[in-house]
């Protein structure tokens, strides 16, 4: 049926032995939190508080812009100083919630309702999920609730539970996986629930033997859960890849997972899921794994969404002599971070800091057309190709040569062997295409 | 035998010819279509740039329009007087009035004003480097410096200065467009050459926030607002933005109060400005 993997792709090295054995800790509360509106695929929220405001934890501080969006809140008690501009983790300037954190408040939430979702139909499900503005958290934050309300005409066989974490260096989904593994099936059965579906599959990468035991000595008797041990390969964790190792069927181009009725869900998010049906607290902190040798003391954190990279850094004993390049994600498709008042977004999975070593640029040598890229592209694109046209500009001609299934996890720039940065040349193309401006004089 | 061969072949061949020769004669002249030979003599004037810059798909487009009267040859902002002089007397008519307009840039933040918060490595291309972690400029909305600009210019008229900012040849400039499009923040703009008043700044950030990222930002103070004509200038979030429509208005006291320098009086190139009065 299925082969635990999927073709092509390639094998970083691992690096996750700093942080795997590490439990999870809680950070202190910064003494400001900083919660950028834009925090989750589509729309940003709408800020429903003002300068001046005292907010308790877990308080909604914005509301969501709509279906394709998510509210906010605030994951620490305190005054609100402003909404003011703040850098992102994308590079760019958004505007953000500030609060001053109390400095001896105890945090604790407001009592509040836990919503029964075992009374609780499929949508009624979705609309709780996005009330507490959960997002993925596996690192593209696309908002959770769209995936409990698939569209009426498609029928969803399997729930896939993403436990890949193919990214170098990450180990928070794995920590989850090991700790709370009574949490992922709770989250599981509510989704399961709310989709109507019977079984679920977890697919954890086989370096991971201590989660995959943890989640099989679990597994509630009444629940159809099989936990899969798959082949480590990157990026094994990518939804179209965890489908083909998982069913066997290929998502094709340009359509959805729904299409082969599967729907993927990283752990992490069935955690927050499940966390909301049990405490009723909306998603206002994250695990983040902070590691790379370029840090003193690698960590796998609790930390607020909104806590700026400076705190986080400093709470793990700040940077190494040779600490060269930062990033929020894993060191293959993570976004580089240029700036330490940057905060933590619930998208943030985790914080590397990479070495001189690691990070020393390399000539870029003309394409030998040795094919290595083709090999290596885990959605049969040709990216020699593509970046032959991406240099020409022609980027027109690139969306026919099926540009927009290009996912840009870098292996085919981690393969070259002249070290032409082909992703990025794909990432700017897509952003050239989305652009395009008119020519007006 | 041999000779009946050759002698059918070419009678064969040659009747084929002559049936679609007759054919293409015919045709050549019932379906003729009449184009005034003067488009050719227009487009032989024209300078060959084919930039766009006059709103026409190319320079042939604009030699149609310009026999058909639609529009006068001054609207071809590439060529000089003689050249559009030339156009009108061939075509016996007025060359038109052309109001000779310029790219400026919009950010005065070259790297000695405005640091880097990171160091940048990767493509040497400015859209490229805004899409990592926004090309590490200390103001995320300044000019990165790379040159994207300099690389899309038709006329050769964009030269990156000393301070990395891009710097335009105001006698090259053609007004094409092709630098407003390239510049992936936006920074260029076109405007009038006799058009003085401008706000050299995208940043929308305000107060310290922006001048501790770049000391000639505009901090969002107002008093620009308050000196210019009533109406010339509004200040809209956290930035100084001139009402181009109502530009005769403008005077040189609306930048007498700025604190930062980001509005600032423009006679002629945009950055000689700046030396002569010290700031580069």
């Amino acid at each position: 049926m299925s082969s635990n993997g999927f073709r092509h792709g390639v094998h970083p090295p691992e690096r996750k032995e700093l942080t795997a054995s590490l439990p999870v800790r809680r950070m202190p509360f910064p003494k400001e939190v900083v919660l950028p509106l834009r925090q989750h695929a589509g729309k940003p929220a709408v800020p429903i508080v003002a300068r001046g405001d005292r907010v308790e934890r877990g308080d909604k501080v914005a509301a969501s812009d709509g279906y394709m969006s998510v509210p906010m809140h605030a994951s620490a008690a305190g005054i609100v100083t402003g909404i003011d501009w703040c850098p992102h983790p994308d590079g760019s300037m958004v505007e953000a919630v500030h609060i001053a954190v109390e400095r001896h408040s105890a945090q604790l939430p407001r009592p509040r309702m836990v919503p029964e979702w075992e009374s609780l139909v499929g949508e009624e499900v979705a609309r709780a999920v996005q009330e507490a503005g959960v997002v993925g958290l596996g690192g593209a934050a696309f908002p959770a609730h769209v995936k409990l309300a698939p569209p009426k005409d498609t029928k969803i066989e399997t729930l896939i539970l993403n436990g890949a974490e193919c990214e170098p260096y990450l180990t928070s989904d794995h920590r989850v996986m090991v700790e709370y593994p009574e949490r992922v099936h709770f989250g599981a059965r509510i989704m399961m629930k709310a989709l109507g579906v019977e079984h679920a599959v977890i697919g954890v990468e086989s370096n991971k033997p201590d989660a995959v035991e943890a989640l099989r000595a679990t597994i509630p008797a009444d629940l159809d859960i099989t936990v899969r041990s798959l082949t480590v390969k990157y990026p094994q964790g990518a939804e179209k890849m965890l489908i083909h190792a998982v069913t066997g069927r290929e998502v094709p181009s340009g359509k959805l997972p729904v299409h082969v009725g599967a729907i993927v869900q990283n752990v992490g998010t069935i955690a927050a899921i499940a966390e909301v049906f049990e405490t009723g607290l909306p998603l206002i902190e994250r695990i983040v794994t902070v590691t790379g040798r370029g840090v003193v003391r690698p960590s796998n954190l609790i930390v607020p969404v909104g806590t700026r990279l400076r705190d986080v850094l400093d709470f793990c004993g700040g940077l190494n002599a040779d600490a060269a390049e930062i990033v929020f994600g894993g060191p293959m498709m993570g976004a580089v971070q240029a700036d330490l008042d940057t905060p933590l977004t619930k998208g943030t999975t985790g914080v590397v800091v990479l070495t001189h070593e690691e990070t020393a640029s390399r000539e870029t040598l003309p394409c030998i057309k040795c094919g290595r890229c083709v090999e290596s592209c885990p959605v049969f694109l040709m990216p020699q190709h593509l970046g032959a046209l991406a240099q020409l500009g022609r980027y027109e001609e690139m969306q026919q040569w099926n540009l927009a299934d290009c996912m840009l996890c870098g292996s085919c720039s981690y393969v070259c062997p002249s070290g032409i940065p082909l992703s990025q040349m794909f990432a700017l193309s897509k952003a050239a295409l989305r652009r395009q401006k008119p020519k007006v004089a | 035998m041999s000779s009946m061969l050759i002698l059918s072949s070419v009678a064969i061949l040659g009747g084929i010819g002559l049936t679609f020769g007759v054919i293409i004669a015919v045709a050549q002249r019932r379906l003729r279509v009449w184009e005034d030979p003067r488009i050719d003599g227009v487009t032989e004037l024209l300078p060959g740039a084919n930039c766009g810059a006059c709103g026409y798909a190319g320079c042939r487009a604009f030699a149609e329009a310009t026999v058909e009267g639609v529009v006068t040859p001054a609207q071809c902002t590439v060529m000089g007087p003689d050249m559009r002089e030339d156009v009108a007397a061939y075509l016996g008519v007025d060359a038109g009035a052309a109001v000779k307009r310029v790219a400026r840039l919009l950010c005065a933040g070259g790297h000695d004003v405005a640091p880097f918060k990171a160091s940048y490595i990767g493509i040497n291309s400015c859209a490229a480097a805004v899409t990592v972690g926004g090309g590490g400029k200390g103001c995320t909305w300044g000019c990165t410096g790379l040159g994207d600009c300099a690389v899309a210019c038709t006329f050769d008229a964009i030269e990156m200065g000393p301070t990395g900012l891009p710097v335009v040849d105001v006698d090259k400039c053609t007004a094409c467009n092709d630098c407003v499009v390239a510049c992936p923040l936006d920074l260029f703009t076109i405007l009038p050459l006799d058009s003085h008043l401008i706000v050299q700044c995208r940043s929308l950030l305000s107060g310290d926030a922006a001048t501790n990222v770049c000391s000639v930002a505009c901090n969002a103070c107002g008093r620009c607002v308050q000196d210019a004509a009533e109406g010339l200038i509004s200040m809209r979030s956290g930035l100084a933005v001139i009402d181009y429509d109502r530009i005769q208005l403008e005077h040189q006291r609306a930048t007498s109060r700025c604190p930062t320098g980001a509005i600032a009086w423009i006679e002629g190139a945009q950055f000689e400005v700046l030396t002569a009065g010290g700031v580069t």
